[in-house]
């Protein structure tokens, strides 16, 4: 067995534009707390992680300039992750279908291995 | 620790409540600010819950996540901004702006706030479309697009009267205050709005029987609010009540398993909620303090009478006829004339139900009304005249209104499948 970390992304527009409503603002996190529920009845959640704001500080390298970002509006902002077991990144990425966030066609799970040592 | 599941629609239930709260603290003319800080305390929930499950109690960590922000929003905009014109001057200063916060999200004053909108959504100005749209939209969390499925509406006619309606709600100065003199005459408005709207969900548009469910329950639990607070907690509100319990006791009986209607005399009465009809009769009895007595009173008292009847036969129509002369004196109409000829029907016959249609005043207006002739028809059916039953069944399957009423009335059409 071996720990994943999920990194999650979704559009803000996506976000906003399909959960307007209370209601369907709910519905979309009884989805997502069925999936993480399920792998966890599994054994597979280390950890469900934590959300992340949506911006921050960006420090450069070289000049180590601070900078205002990443920006809400940007498609490859990650909005949270969690730590997963599963017995390879075959089976790692095969759990992760299932994630509520790939409604959003421009919603992503980066599925990255933690490196063994 | 397994989290716990939230309650159904508790995000339209909060939202409401948020708002409400909110809209004390900013002032009516920044609901538009108000739904913002709901919304965004919805995205809050949605990021921490989805990955950490949801807290013990997720109402209060969502009024609380409401209030952060609401002292926020004051702290940022209150020198760009007026707020609520009776509290600006306690916002403007630390020493008491979070005291002040606090006590609007305080539940008796949240609940007294629910109240104030449910009152301002029903102003007269208002078509009383716009104003269930707007009851629905700020306090039961609906969107345009769930309210225009429910009526069979377009969503760019909801979208427009629900932005007419919150129009004029912010050029009024402040909320309807329970105080006001009119109190009395809003508060009819008020049933009368919560009234069409479980109406709508117990005969209505909607194909979809969880969405017309919903309207059913939404109109209860406004109504329960209602009942909540000395000053709305009416007689007639107890009857209002007392209509929706015990007709919502019938609503799972009301189709079959194919999802056909079913008339009265054809529902499984075991079906019928013995819960509903008991909390229906308790409020019927709380609704008897007054001298009082609306038409709420009179279509609660006949339903309590089928509601204690085993069977269609055994159905006190003695009361029902006596009921029914009582709504006609209170709020005669031509659709009230014909329920009453029809009870008349059932317990003198017939030829006693003809005589009674023969007799209503304004007849013609029922001429567009499909159960008017479906009325006719099934009384000729019961005179053995299989002719005249037909030719009114035919009219009537003209002039009915869905797919399920058509079907209904061929069902009942003689010398269909199933007809009795």
């Amino acid at each position: 067995m071996a720990e994943f970390i999920y990194l999650y992304r979704n559009s803000t527009q996506a976000r906003t534009a399909a959960m307007g409503t209370p209601e369907a603002r709910q519905k979309s996190m009884e989805r997502w707390m069925a999936w993480l529920r399920d792998l966890e009845n599994r054994g597979h959640v280390r950890s469900g992680g934590q959300p992340l704001e949506s911006s921050g500080k960006i420090v450069k390298g070289g000049t180590r300039a601070i900078v205002d970002g990443p920006f809400a509006e940007a498609k490859d902002v990650i909005g949270g992750y969690s730590i997963i077991i599963a017995k390879d990144a075959a089976e790692a990425a095969e759990l992760a279908r299932g994630c509520p966030a790939l409604d959003d066609p421009d919603g992503s799970v980066e599925v990255r291995p933690v490196a063994a040592m | 620790m397994e989290p716990a599941d939230l309650h159904d629609h508790l995000f339209r239930h909060e939202a409401g409540r948020m708002t409400a709260a909110l809209t004390r603290l900013f002032g009516v003319h920044n609901l538009a600010l108000a739904e913002d800080v709901v919304q965004d305390a919805f995205a809050r929930a949605l990021d921490v819950w989805k990955l950490q499950g949801p807290p013990p109690n997720p109402a209060a960590w969502l009024m609380t996540t409401a209030r952060n922000r609401a002292l926020d929003v004051i702290r940022r905009e209150r020198t760009a901004r007026t707020f609520a014109p009776e509290l600006s001057r306690l916002l403007e200063s630390e020493w008491t702006a979070s005291a002040v916060v606090d006590e609007a999200f305080a539940r008796d004053v949240v609940l007294g706030e629910q109240l104030r909108m449910m009152f301002s959504c029903c102003h007269p100005a208002l078509a009383e479309p716009a104003q269930i749209a707007l009851i629905l939209n700020i306090l039961c969390g609906f969107g345009a697009h769930e309210i225009a499925a429910a009526f069979l509406d377009g969503r760019a006619a909801v979208e427009k009267r629900i932005a007419r309606g919150k129009k004029t709600l912010a050029q009024s100065a402040r909320l309807f205050d329970l105080s006001d003199a009119d109190v009395a005459t809003r508060l009819s408005a008020v049933h009368r709005a919560l009234y069409l709207l479980f109406n709508e969900g117990y005969h209505g548009a909607s194909a979809r029987d969880a969405v017309r469910a919903e309207l059913c329950e939404e109109a209860m639990r406004l109504a329960a609010l209602l009942r909540e607070h000395a000053v709305t907690r009416t007689p007639a509100t107890c009857a209002l009540s007392a209509v929706m319990a015990l007709h919502a006791a019938r609503l799972a009986a009301r189709v079959d398993e194919s999802g056909e209607l079913l008339p009265l005399w054809d529902q499984d009465r075991s079906a019928w909620d013995a819960n509903l009809i008991a909390e229906g009769r308790a409020l019927l009895d709380a609704s008897a303090t007054g001298d009082d007595v609306t038409t709420y009173h009179l279509e609660a008292a006949i339903a309590a009478v089928h509601a204690a009847a085993p069977s269609l036969a055994a159905t006190d129509w003695h009361a029902i006829v006596g009921l029914y002369d009582g709504l006609m004196r209170v709020a005669p109409s031509a659709v009230v004339a014909l329920n009453r000829a029809i009870a008349i029907a059932q317990r003198d016959g017939p030829d006693a139900g003809l005589a009674a249609i023969a007799a209503i005043d304004g007849r013609e207006r029922l001429d567009a009304y499909p159960f008017y002739p479906a009325a006719l028809g099934e009384l000729a059916r019961r005179r053995g005249d299989v002719a005249a039953a037909r030719a009114h069944f035919a009219r009537a399957r003209a002039l009915a209104r869905s797919d399920a009423e058509r079907r209904y009335l061929d069902r009942r059409m003689p010398g269909s499948d199933g007809s009795g």
